[in-house]
């Protein structure tokens, strides 16, 4: 018999499915069960670029700790693709659990002698009771729902009232799902009695936290932040925002009297079209913005240049993803910040936000809007697949009803009228941001001509150099008055004094908080700082003069965000060590444990060889 | 270098319109185009419609791409509001301009270059997708700002300046117009300002997607005896199929003209265009044999002009998203912003 993993709320299981099945809203289930149950769970969707086929996988952390970011390694796979069988399976920890569809008899040599099996005739139990095939497959996720929860468990009650909330309105459904769920029950508790260790108890560790994805967070942001035109170019893992801007818009934004419409949505021909579509109307008065991925950014680059240099306020959200093409598009990176920041040709560089989890993707997705009204500028709100297409646990949406947008300096028709000056490119008042008018406003006052960088202060076409450099050196005015209204890093220091820092960002911070934990208890000390925008705020640059070395926690190979600070916060590159994963899945508190515990082991040997010599 | 304004001493006997404007205050400021360019006179005929329409000037916003057509909006409506954007591109700003108000006339200008080869794909989408607009390629062939190369429009078998023949087949921009869903296609020549001032006015009503492809010839690179958008090229053969008079909704309508010569063709939004028929059997609202005419007077050696093609129940973008009537530039907190207490709603949906 092999050793049995035991513990309780604080263990991995893995769902091996086909995509198309219909697992994905059983998985959901099993995960939300859980919640209710009072024990907080990290999840996430490791999927192809397929709609049916090809393999897919959704793995649940169960952990009343919290620790919401990716652990590494499975304790229970719930095996249900025959495609995939060997790798799942090789996946599993020792003494780990490994749950599959018995039916058809498989030889031992199929199996590890350090892992549990849970055989379930699955297919023939749902075989025996329906006959259509997309019944027995959809029942088939739901008889496994069951008996899982049988056997770790979870309290089926909790499961049934999730299935009634799921099927609202289409009730006479609820019946056959809450027989599919009691036959997996019935055939855990009659035959697999204490098959496994693992085991999720009722607990208070959930409080009022949601659980949602950062695509829908963010769009909401949009929503909340008053964007009323988005144009969009169907990319993974992008698409999911705009269609849940969609979706809340058609909920919120319908006018009661009418029927009619508050927001305009394109679907454009390509990415091109979207961020010109969105410059167009943030020209024109609009709150506009677009969802899109790396590739998506590297095509709008001229577009970005030209919004930059006639200061248009237009929001991209770039949920980043791995490279071109297809494979890693399916994958989560954090490997868009450079080409974001520095997007375009001439001199440009870019207001960047780096939420960490929905909750930030919502807030930031409504600040975009009133930095890109404030500042005259592209914002790109930068989330990753990570935080924008998984279910993450997180304090509640919050929005104060005294807000209100931040339209910038945008002149009226009657402070036009009144003779005030205007040009469109004049620093009034020393931040480096002009005032602007929206087309029609004023029938002889304020009309002006955009162009790319030919003009002087009041928008006439020149291509004199003089102005040319004054209106750079302007924008980079602007730029600086930009770090002062982006959002803030948090900073949290260590127990004790250290002269050694860790910087990070985005969805890294729930692997980093659990890390850090575990650091210091191997007695490695470090103050902490999440970055939260470009432009740097002084604070970014501060804390790492104040340290001695600084490592650099990323998702990409290069160390863009490294780069970033090098250039732009003139640091001596020797201080900081990057910290790079970038395989495509998540990063866990594994590696940056592992990573950061050899580095330092390095550091410290060095630091002591120079005491010696 | 910085362009001189025009003086803006007004003729005293300058006849005004119903705004109280004269055509001076339509003007922009002067053209750095070449001397002759066909390109200023459709400037001239854009400033005589809008006269003659008494838009407020300031209620027209003007955009354009990269190239000498693009460069054209500073010289016409001073006082309207701008936009020099990228090259192709011009079709996806407007429309994103005219989503955020739907109040404002849309007016895009651009050039065979910016809408038949690195434009293509935004020219046919923004027809198709109905934006209310007009748009006005200019159209001469050739590329003038970097001297000289042939444009996708150029006939097959023409000849540049250089003697160099072009053996592709041109883009048939009306043609691909009246295909993709465009509901307003007219073909003019810069030099027959009669025709193109009240095309011009036509395709300001029209609600939808207008397109004027109007060839201009230009002086410097593409006005040889071997072009077919030379000056001369184009008088020899252009074949004007009817003639346009735009009657403003006010008017009342009378028909003076010899029966079946002249036609009433009723709009969506309730204003008339009056068609003098020059080809008496053309039916500009019959797609099908309008296409099928113009490819056969194509294939005869003539450049068909005047209005191609009118589908009378147009509809614009707005009204296919259903959007409301209020400009989108113009909601505030109230009318977009859910609030706390529907977020509270959804927060407990996500427990």
């Amino acid at each position: 018999m092999p050793m049995r993993l035991e513990a309780t709320n604080d263990f991995v299981v893995k769902f091996a499915n086909v995509n198309g099945s219909g697992s994905a809203s059983a998985n959901r289930l099993f995960a939300r069960s859980i919640l209710r149950m009072g024990v907080p769970i990290a999840s996430r969707n490791i999927f192809p670029s397929n709609i049916q086929g090809l393999p897919t996988w959704y793995e649940i952390r169960v952990t009343e700790a919290g620790h919401l970011g990716r652990r590494g390694g499975v304790d229970l796979m719930i095996a249900m693709n025959p495609q995939t069988f060997a790798r799942d399976l090789a996946e599993i920890e020792p003494g780990g659990y490994l749950f599959y569809d018995s039916t058809r008899p498989m030889p031992p040599s199929k199996f590890r002698s350090d892992v549990n099996v849970v055989g379930m005739p699955l297919t023939e139990i749902v075989n025996a009771r329906y006959t259509d095939a997309r019944q027995r497959q959809l029942f088939k996720n739901i008889v496994y729902v069951g008996a899982l929860a049988e056997l770790l468990g979870i309290d089926l009650a909790e499961v049934e009232t999730l299935i009634g909330e799921q099927f609202r309105g289409k009730e006479k459904l609820i019946p056959a799902n809450l027989e599919a769920l009691h036959m997996g029950r019935d055939h855990a508790a009659a035959h697999l009695k204490d098959a496994v260790g693992l085991k999720v108890r009722r607990a208070d560790a959930v409080g009022n936290r949601i659980f949602l994805e950062g695509n829908d967070a963010a769009a909401l942001g949009a929503v909340y932040g008053g964007a009323t035109v988005c144009a969009w170019y169907p990319i993974t893992p992008s698409t999911s925002m705009a269609e849940a801007f969609t979706k809340h818009c058609h909920r919120f934004r319908i006018d009661p009297d009418t029927g009619q419409k508050r927001f305009a949505i394109v679907q454009a021909e390509d990415e091109l079209a979207s961020i010109g579509m969105v410059i167009g109307a943030a020209w024109n008065g609009a709150r506009a913005f677009t969802a899109t991925s790396g590739p998506g950014i590297s095509l709008m680059q001229e577009f970005i240049g030209l919004a930059y240099f006639a200061e248009v306020p237009a929001v991209i959200f770039d949920v980043q993803r791995g490279g071109p093409s297809t494979g890693m598009p399916t994958r989560t990176q954090q490997s868009d910040i450079l080409s974001a920041a520095y997007a375009s040709h001439g001199d440009t560089k870019h207001v960047l936000l780096f939420p960490e989890d929905p909750r930030e993707c919502f807030a930031f997705g409504a600040l975009a809007f009133d930095l890109a009204d404030r500042l005259q500028t592209p914002v790109f709100v930068m989330l990753d697949l990570d935080i924008g297409m998984n279910e993450w646990l997180c304090e509640p949406l919050a929005w104060d009803d005294g807000r209100r947008y931040d339209r910038g300096k945008v002149l009226t028709a009657e402070e036009l009228e009144a003779g005030r000056d205007f040009g469109r490119y004049l620093d009034v008042d020393g931040d480096g941001i002009p005032y602007r008018t929206y087309p029609g406003t004023h029938p002889s006052r304020g009309a002006f001509f955009t162009r790319g960088t030919s003009r002087d202060a009041y928008a006439r076409y020149t291509e004199e150099g003089a102005a040319y450099v004054d209106n750079m050196q302007r924008l980079l005015r602007k730029f600086e008055t930009a770090k002062s209204l982006v959002p803030k890093p948090v900073r949290e220091d260590a127990a004790n004094p250290t002269r050694h820092g860790v910087i990070y960002f985005g969805s890294t911070a729930p692997a980093m908080r659990e890390a850090l934990a575990e650091l210091k208890a191997r007695g490695i000390e470090l103050d902490t700082l999440r970055v939260r925008a470009f432009p740097f705020a002084e604070e970014v640059i501060d804390f790492i003069l104040e340290h001695d070395q600084v490592f650099v926690v990323e998702q990409n190979r290069d160390g863009q965000l490294k780069t970033l600070l090098v250039n732009e916060g003139a640091i001596d590159p020797a201080r900081l060590i990057s910290v790079l994963h970038y395989d495509g899945a998540p990063i866990t508190a594994r590696f940056l444990i592992d990573e950061i515990a050899r580095r330092w082991a390095l550091l410290t040997g060095a630091t002591n060889r120079e005491a010696a010599e | 270098m910085t362009y001189l304004a025009k003086p803006k001493l007004h003729h005293p006997r300058l006849s005004t319109n119903a705004l109280g404007f004269t055509r001076r205050d339509y003007e922009g400021a002067v053209s750095t185009l070449c001397a002759g360019c066909g390109h200023d006179s459709i400037s001239g005929a854009i400033i005589q419609a809008c006269f003659e329409l008494s838009l407020p000037p300031h209620r027209v916003a003007k955009l354009s791409g990269i190239g000498c057509s693009s460069k054209t909006p500073t010289y016409f409506l001073g006082a309207s509001h701008g936009f020099n954007s990228v090259h192709g591109r011009m079709p996806s700003v407007l429309t994103g301009a005219s989503l955020a108000n739907r109040e404002l006339v849309y007016l895009g200008v651009s050039g065979d270059g910016d809408s038949a080869s690195i434009g293509l794909g935004q020219f046919a989408h923004c027809l198709r997708r109905g934006v209310n607009m007009v748009y006005i390629v200019e159209n001469n062939g050739v590329y003038g700002l970097t001297k000289g190369q042939f444009s996708a429009t150029a006939d097959k078998g023409s000849r540049s300046k250089k003697g160099v023949g072009n053996q592709d087949s041109p883009i048939d921009l009306i043609g691909m117009a009246i295909l993709l869903g465009a509901t307003f296609v007219a073909r003019s020549f810069s030099g027959d300002k009669a025709q193109l001032v009240p095309l011009i006015k036509a395709a300001i009503e029209h609600r939808g997607a207008a397109l004027i492809d109007c060839i201009s010839p230009c002086v410097a690179f593409n006005n040889h005896p071997d072009s077919t958008k030379s000056y001369d090229y184009v008088r020899a053969h252009n074949e004007a199929v009817n003639f346009l008079d735009v009657i403003e909704r006010r008017e009342e309508i009378t028909l003076e003209q010899e029966p079946g010569t002249v036609e009433l063709v009723r709009q969506h939004d309730g204003s008339y265009l009056k068609l003098r028929k020059l080809a008496p059997d053309y039916d500009p609202t019959d797609k099908i044999a309008a296409m099928t005419y113009l490819k056969e007077r194509e294939a005869a050696g003539e450049i068909v002009t005047g209005l191609l093609y009118l589908d009378p129940r147009s509809e614009d973008l707005h009204d296919r998203l259903g959007t409301v009537r209020a400009p989108l530039n113009a909601l505030g907190e109230k009318e977009l912003c859910p609030g706390s207490a529907a977020l509270e709603t959804i927060n407990a949906s996500l427990r």
